[in-house]
């Protein structure tokens, strides 16, 4: 068991995350994973190597040092693209699957929902959808979206 | 800054089909001028495609491209990579190019996980730069780092990726663009004559029902109300004394006698009326009872037919009690709505258009003024009928819902049990009942509101003919007579456009419902079938699969494999959980069709062949053996329904599940699957191989058919499977390495891609990835059964 708090995060040159250990030996080309993406986002990040295996997992990323974490946070946000839906503009195609115009944090898009089964609903007002090739759009509160947007959703949850 | 492109694709109802995409490099002619077509640069706008242009040297040539589709801040945004013979050069913008000389790029690395893939140029002491992408360009990505290396290499780059002709889909039709219930007319087609009898019949009892209201007029104006007018006339006469007031009375008594026997007549006809509404009031019931009964079992037929089109990916994107729900619940709402909802619907229609035209051929005047309300009614039915449809349909997904959860716990019951979970899973499905209860009143607190707003619009109706009608009796325009009839009619009118405003509820439900059948049956089949099909014929059994690759989801499942298989050959493939292996078997069987690639048997490419007279060459045997309710040589004969007993003896023989199936009270005819006799695991395995040793097929497919059964027991199943290999091509997966000894080569697949292949003896010797496989078994104890602590390398 590593203690967090002893461990020391940083990018190299090659952009690869390297873990430096309380005993000094280091381990590079670190990916972070989130455990729990959904229901706890803060906590439990793992640091897994090329091959998916773990190298270490870091129950409370915030007893890290200060630079260690937003090293880890930065990374964390390079690795991450789930763009969040502000606004649906429309929907077309009767029949499944449909294809989705809207607004995200990271621009407007639009993709091919295969199912209605791929939007999951999230506690409490959120939702989850995955498209055709497996991004996910994530949408943080229903309640807060335009009637025109929400409307649209609600036919499909 | 140029504006941000958005991602379009193309939208058709095919894309739900993995159907062939272009993920390739864009193919670069060598030497080819970078405005002349077909460069790879055309297809990048001219912000960024400009910039490359006005750089490249004279005899620069470009070699590959790729446009990342985000931005270092993960936005929106097309970017371009281009590599020439001897750069390599980035475009962000009009005026952000860089670029690199390969010499100083050592190397050009690509990946991708959850939905997001990046591309990173390394230097010798550091990296150059990177880009990021969406999967969707994940394998134009790939391609673009082997151009770089083949570039590195020195290889002649790769003109045009050698790309198989992908065999052209039977189109699916687009869905008309008609309203919902319009479209359940398709599955009336084929009873035209009982549609055009029930139309008649119900015209015949709406004007039957017309009549009696008709009748009144004359019995008031010419008998009722004249005689009533004499004898008031008469009783009123001051100058008359008694006695002759009784004998003037007893007169118009006398005279009346006339006119009255008139009354027979009228309620003869009356009755008459009423007995042909009611004998065309059953037939026209029975009639479309038996129409609507008929059109909802087809539609039932086709969209469980329609079903079965689907691919495997489908079915595991669905939950099985939704599609449960929707053919069985859904279409019975559709029964109920044809058979009495749109009986009533076309009745109060036709109904209201003929009370209408009464109304205005007894006085246009009055009709048009007591009708001022109408359009407040069907103003108030229209707003209704948008809230109710949204409401509808969520019930019915509420309701679905509910069945997923009886569908996911029963047969997980035991998983309940053991884990004395009753209580919560009661509380589950209580939850998705309150769902329903909440959802469901929200519906009818709308509804309820609204019916009683109709019937009060209407009374207002009525009260609004009342006032009109006496002042219009007053002003001497129209007889009592006129307005008892009208007022009949009227109130005829209003009781239907009422029942049919009620209908808008059963209506909305109704075309809720036929939605969800028309998304199972509006969907393109997931394995398209050819639209220029070649007979397979039975096929000898060599399969090439070249360059196949397969994504599911954002997972690249399988990358880029080759493999030849001779005809007759055993194939062992062996890999790690998750590295592809069953997949591999998918493609083969035709559960689902490559990404990328191509499979080939006999040297056609599968998606060529009619998919049910290909995988009739196919056998297969799975791990977990599904025996479908119904008697064992019903089970083994399920390929060949026209199999001999003799034949099914046979394969149960060379199975080894003939003397065990003797041991069964009721030997052949013994009932398994759900509720039938109790089988062992090694039972229903060998039960499910003289399954597939009846089809006699070409091509055979062992899936971990020996993991789920003891040594004692494996031995016996190897044996069947012996008689079953002989002769056929076979792939088999196995967690066992010992049991694929009999194997001709072994395909050791790794995170998708072929690692090794060769002999048992070949790759001992290499000391690889299977010869660490193979001692890891080794040391294991074996002969334990299945409690054995061998290392299971696959689940």
């Amino acid at each position: 068991m590593i203690h967090t708090e002893a461990l020391n995060l940083h990018v190299d040159g090659f952009g690869r995350l390297v873990a430096t250990l309380p005993d000094g030996t280091t381990r590079a080309g670190l990916v972070p994973v989130r455990c729990f993406p959904l229901a706890d986002p803060e906590r439990w990040v793992s640091l897994c190597d090329a091959e998916g295996r773990e190298a270490m997992l870091l129950e409370d990323p915030s007893a890290l040092d200060s630079e260690s974490r937003r090293v880890l946070l930065d990374e964390l946000a390079r690795r991450e693209f789930v763009p969040k839906i502000g606004r649906i503009v429309r929907i077309a195609g009767d029949a499944e699957p449909t294809l989705w115009e809207v607004e995200t944090d990271r621009g407007p898009v639009s993709f091919t929902l295969p199912t209605e089964d791929h939007i999951r609903p999230l506690r409490p007002h959120g939702a989850l959808v995955a498209d055709s090739h497996g991004v996910r759009y994530r949408v943080e509160d229903r309640r807060k979206l335009d009637a025109h947007s929400r409307r649209l959703l609600e036919q499909y949850m | 800054m140029p504006p941000t492109r958005p991602r379009i694709e193309r939208f058709s109802p095919l894309a739900a089909a993995p159907a062939p995409t272009y993920t390739g490099a864009a193919p670069c002619a060598p030497g080819s001028m970078p405005n002349e077509p077909p460069s790879p640069l055309l297809e990048a706008a001219d912000a960024l495609r400009r910039p490359v242009e006005s750089r490249l040297r004279p005899g620069e040539s470009i070699r590959a491209c790729f446009q990342p589709d985000l931005d270092d801040a993960l936005r929106y945004r097309e970017g371009l990579v281009v590599l020439t013979d001897a750069r390599l050069l980035a475009v962000a913008g009009p005026d952000a190019v860089r670029e690199w000389p390969l010499s100083e790029v050592v190397s050009l690395r690509a990946a991708d996980r959850g939905g997001l893939g990046w591309l990173e140029a390394h230097g010798a002491s550091g990296r150059l730069c990177a880009w990021s992408f969406t999967v969707v360009r994940a394998g134009r990505a790939r391609a673009f780092v082997d151009a770089f290396g083949r570039q590195r290499d020195g290889a002649a780059p790769e003109t045009v990726r050698e790309e198989a002709e992908v065999p052209e889909a039977e189109a699916h039709e687009p869905p008309a663009k008609i309203g919902l219930l319009l479209r359940l007319m398709r599955f009336a087609r084929p009873h035209l004559g009982h549609v055009a009898l029930g139309i008649a019949l119900t015209l015949g009892t709406t004007a039957a029902g017309t009549i009696p209201p008709y009748l009144t007029w004359p019995l008031v104006d010419d008998v009722l109300a004249p005689y009533q007018n004499r004898v008031r006339d008469i009783r009123e006469d001051a100058t008359l004394d008694a006695p002759r007031r009784e004998a003037r009375l007893a007169d118009a008594r006398e005279q009346a006698r006339a006119p009255f026997s008139r009354v027979p007549l009228f309620l003869v006809l009356m009755l008459l009326s009423a007995l042909a509404t009611w004998a065309l009031g059953w037939a026209q019931g029975w009639v479309l009872a038996r129409l609507s009964e008929r059109v909802s079992a087809d539609l039932r037929n086709t969209t469980y037919e329609h079903l079965h089109r689907m691919s495997l990916e489908y079915f595991s994107t669905k939950r099985t009690g939704d599609l449960v729900s929707r053919i069985s619940s859904d279409t019975d709402r559709i029964n109920n709505f044809l058979s009495d909802t749109l009986l009533d619907f076309i009745t109060d229609v036709l109904m209201i258009v003929a009370s209408g035209a009464m109304l205005f051929y007894m006085d246009p005047w009055l009709a048009g003024a007591t009708l001022v309300t109408f359009p407040a009614v069907a103003w108030l039915t229209l707003y209704m009928r948008n809230r109710l449809s949204t409401g509808f349909l969520h019930g019915s997904r509420a309701w679905a819902e509910m069945t997923s959860i009886l569908a996911d716990t029963i047969p997980g019951v035991r998983v309940v049990k053991a884990f004395a979970q009753e209580r919560r899973e009661s509380q589950r499905f209580r939850q998705a009942n309150d769902r329903i209860v909440a959802l469901n009143d929200r519906v009818n607190r709308l509804w309820t509101f609204f019916w009683p707003m109709v019937a009060l619009v209407n009374q207002l109706g009525v009260l609004v003919a009342w006032a009109l009608g006496a002042w219009r009796v007053y002003d001497q325009h129209i007889t009592v007579g006129v307005l008892t009839a009208f007022l009949a009619y009227i109130a005829r009118f209003y009781g239907r456009l009422e029942s049919m405003t009620r209908m808008a509820g059963s209506t909305q439900r109704a075309a809720a419902s036929a939605q969800r059948i028309f998304e199972i049956l509006d969907r393109a089949p997931g394995v398209p079938e050819p639209a220029h099909p070649v007979a397979p014929g039975r096929v000898r059994g060599e399969i090439d699969i070249r360059r196949a690759s397969f994504r599911f989801g954002h997972r690249q499942v399988l990358d880029d494999v080759s493999l030849s298989i001779r005809p007759g050959e055993m194939i062992g493939l062996v890999g790690p959980t998750g590295a592809g292996k069953s997949t591999l078997l998918n493609l083969v069987c035709r559960f689902y069709d490559v990404s990328d690639g191509a499979v080939l048997v006999d040297g056609t490419d599968v998606r060529s062949f009619p998919v049910s007279d290909y995988r009739r060459n196919i056998g297969i045997v799975l791990q977990e053996p599904f025996l479908f309710y119904g008697t064992i040589a019903e089970n083994i004969a399920y390929g060949r329904p026209e199999a001999t007993r003799a034949e099914i003896v046979e394969a149960a023989k060379a199975a080894r599940a003939h003397e065990f199936i003797l041991q069964l009270p009721e030997g052949y005819d013994s009932i398994v699957g759900e509720r039938g006799q109790t089988l062992s695991g090694g039972e229903r395995q060998r039960i499910s191989i003289a399954r597939a040793l009846i089809v006699d097929p070409r091509i055979l497919i062992l899936d971990e058919a020996t993991s789920s059964v003891d040594t004692q027991t494996e031995r016996q199943i190897q044996e069947a499977l012996d008689n079953l290999v002989r002769g056929r091509t076979t792939i088999a997966i196995a967690h066992r390495l010992s049991t694929l000894r009999g194997a001709d080569r072994l395909v050791v697949l790794e995170h998708g891609r072929v690692a090794e292949t060769g002999t048992h003896d070949d790759l001992l010797a290499r000391g690889g990835v299977y010869a660490r496989l193979w001692q890891a078994q080794q040391k294991a104890p074996e002969g334990q059964g299945d409690a054995s602590p061998v290392p299971r390398m696959s689940a």
